[in-house]
């Protein structure tokens, strides 16, 4: 009764030939990455050593170590995370648990869309005009971890708005009916339950700001400075930067210098989100709703 | 009756703490504007010594001579920078549009369980390389490469770029698409294959014309990423002034133009101010594209939430 007929399977065979072309345009997309990962970390494995990461640039940048641009970076996250965490936290508050269905909210989201939408090119112009020019910070530590938390504030309010949802609205619900303000079930319930979603996010956003590299050329990175900075008004070299300047801007640098930069970038990158993901992916087998 | 009323008012501390956090949260919230609309104003404020003064709409996107440290006569034609852009951008989708689909189709409708976890944990990491990192895999891995299997002077090129921009550009896209196939009623595909249709017919007759929408702004919000980026097409394409009329031309984008000149201008020139005006166009340019996809993705929800489920009986009026 039930015979497959001529029709069935050529169906059958269609469908096995599609689900292999999309198969392998998926892989495509995630095999070249792969080469590349493996041509950098072929390439620029040997250059990395402990002087390599630990000690001062030399001869016009061809020699010697990158210490001042790792050190460099971690000082325009640090800042740029303190700015931007607490707003970004705050949006995120007012999105998930205030906002009205109104033209304003939709006005923000938009608003978000558009600050990560905007090219960082403009960004950098945007730092450079507002922080560097108006508010007279110079070019400096300031400015440009500025520039890099206006441009990244859409990570954290993202991800922190997702986290937030998670909490089911009963539980809200609970605590608003013993009579706790919406501020207290903020803080006693939801915060508590979702913070580790928030953290999440905000390595994400360690991970964003760590690449990025044209929002900080002309707000605050220097091509080469032979110091470390000693504050936020001083410049800075950044890896991201000097990955720049090394494989385009200075002669005469060996190969593998660029590369072992590159690597050390890409594998703080990747590090960061590889943890971001993992951390999610325990969170979500461990909550008990 | 004073004691009542004093009694009914519950303006204790914890009220006033509930007021500050709300208004604090609403000036977080109302920050994303006030950010977006500062980067208008002062990029604006910056420009605005070329826009009013020197700018000639003719010239700006009809001429494709972009000469502004010429001595006695410079010119902004930014029509060569345009086609820089459009013509990476447009190799970039038209390498990374049909992957990305098909990537997300995949990942959406035929992959299950732990294999469809981890690809979508692998296209999220390909999000995260940095741009500079993907310049420089353009510049020291593609080049190369490029001009053996051509057999071209120059590796760094329309090609070049388009490629990289392609496969920067693809993790957006496959995520936001695979959003728009997900955002599709279960209720739909059931239907679908009640009627006897197979998993492929499912897919193209019921889920992506559902799902067309969402697929629009995909495009759109991967066409935005091509469009702005900066750091691997300055490294990548070449960087000469050019109107390609083949993939092996070396081209220069709108942004890598103004990442490789804004350091050598004086603040307040006409070239300073003129690069300001190409982020003026770049900034609004993008604004429209992702105000658009925003448009797409409200109006497929709209549809689906209209048709995927039953009316509630007096949800709002």
């Amino acid at each position: 009764m039930f015979e497959a007929t001529a029709r069935n399977h050529r169906n059958r065979k269609v469908e096995g030939l599609f689900r292999l072309l999309f198969l392998w345009m998926t892989c495509m997309l995630i095999l070249p990455v792969a080469l590349i990962l493996a041509v950098l970390i072929v390439r620029g494995g040997p250059a990395i050593s402990w002087e390599f990461l630990f000690t001062q640039p030399m001869n016009n940048m061809t020699a010697g170590g990158i210490l001042p641009a790792l050190v460099g970076t971690v000082w325009l996250v640090v800042v740029a995370l303190i700015a931007s965490v607490p707003v970004g936290v705050a949006a995120a508050l007012y999105l998930s648990e205030y906002a009205p269905d109104n033209r304003l909210t939709r006005a923000i989201n938009l608003a978000i869309i558009n600050l990560a939408g905007v090219p960082s090119i403009v960004h950098a112009l945007f730092g450079l005009g507002a922080f560097v020019i108006f508010f007279r910070f110079g070019t400096s530590i300031l400015a440009a971890s500025l520039t890099l938390a206006v441009m990244t504030l859409p990570v954290v309010i993202v991800a922190t708005r997702e986290s937030l949802q998670t909490v089911p609205l009963a539980f809200r619900e609970a605590c608003w009916n013993m009579g706790a303000t919406r501020w207290q079930t903020i803080r006693k319930i939801v915060l508590p339950n979702s913070i580790s979603g928030i953290l999440t996010g905000v390595i994400l956003e360690v991970s964003r700001t760590s690449g990025e590299t044209a929002p900080i050329m002309f707000t605050g990175a220097a091509f080469f400075l032979p110091f470390l900075p000693q504050g936020v008004l001083d410049q800075t070299m950044a890896m991201s930067l000097h990955l720049f300047v090394i494989s385009t801007q200075v002669p005469d640098v060996p190969e593998h210098m660029p590369f072992g930069v590159a690597l050390v970038l890409i594998s703080m990158v990747l590090a960061m989100n590889g943890i971001s993901i993992a951390f999610r992916v325990y969170l979500r087998g461990r909550k008990k709703w | 009756m004073p004691e009542v009323a004093h009694a009914a008012d519950r303006r204790d501390a914890a009220w006033w703490i509930d007021r500050a956090v709300q208004i604090l949260v609403l000036a977080g919230g109302l920050s994303a504007i006030v950010f977006i609309a500062g980067i208008f104003v002062f990029i604006t404020r910056e420009g605005a010594g070329f826009v009013f003064d020197r700018f000639d709409f003719r010239e700006f996107f009809g001429s494709p001579r972009w000469t502004p440290t010429s001595s006695h006569n410079p010119t902004y034609g930014a029509l060569a920078l345009i086609a820089g852009t459009a013509s990476v951008t447009g190799l970039a989708m038209l390498v990374s549009v049909p992957f990305s689909l098909g990537a997300a189709i995949y990942i959406g409708e035929f992959a299950t369980g732990r294999v469809r976890e981890t690809l979508k944990v692998l296209v999220e990491l390909l999000a995260a390389i940095p741009s500079v990192v993907w310049g420089f895999i353009g510049l020291s891995i593609m080049n190369p490469l490029i001009i053996q299997v051509f057999d071209v002077p120059v590796g760094l090129n329309v090609l070049n770029a388009g490629i990289i921009l392609g496969l920067m550009a693809a993790p957006i896209m496959t995520t936001i698409a695979e959003d728009a196939l997900k955002a599709v009623p279960d209720t739909y595909r059931e239907a679908a294959e009640a009627m006897g249709a197979t998993r492929w017919q499912v897919t193209f007759k019921v889920v992506l014309p559902a799902a067309r929408n969402g697929l629009v702004a995909a495009t759109l919000l991967g066409v935005g990423r091509g469009f702005g980026e900066t750091m691997a097409v300055l490294m990548a394409s070449g960087h000469s002034i050019n109107l390609p009329t083949s993939p092996f031309d070396s081209v220069r984008a709108l942004t890598a133009t103004i990442a490789a000149e804004l350091g050598e201008t004086a603040a307040g020139s006409d070239h300073y101010a003129a690069l300001f005006t190409l982020g003026i166009f770049l900034f609004l340019v993008t604004f429209a594209i992702n105000f658009a996809a925003d448009v797409f993705v409200r109006g497929g929800q709209r549809k689906h939430r209209r048709r995927g489920r039953r009316p509630a009986a007096s949800a709002n009026p």
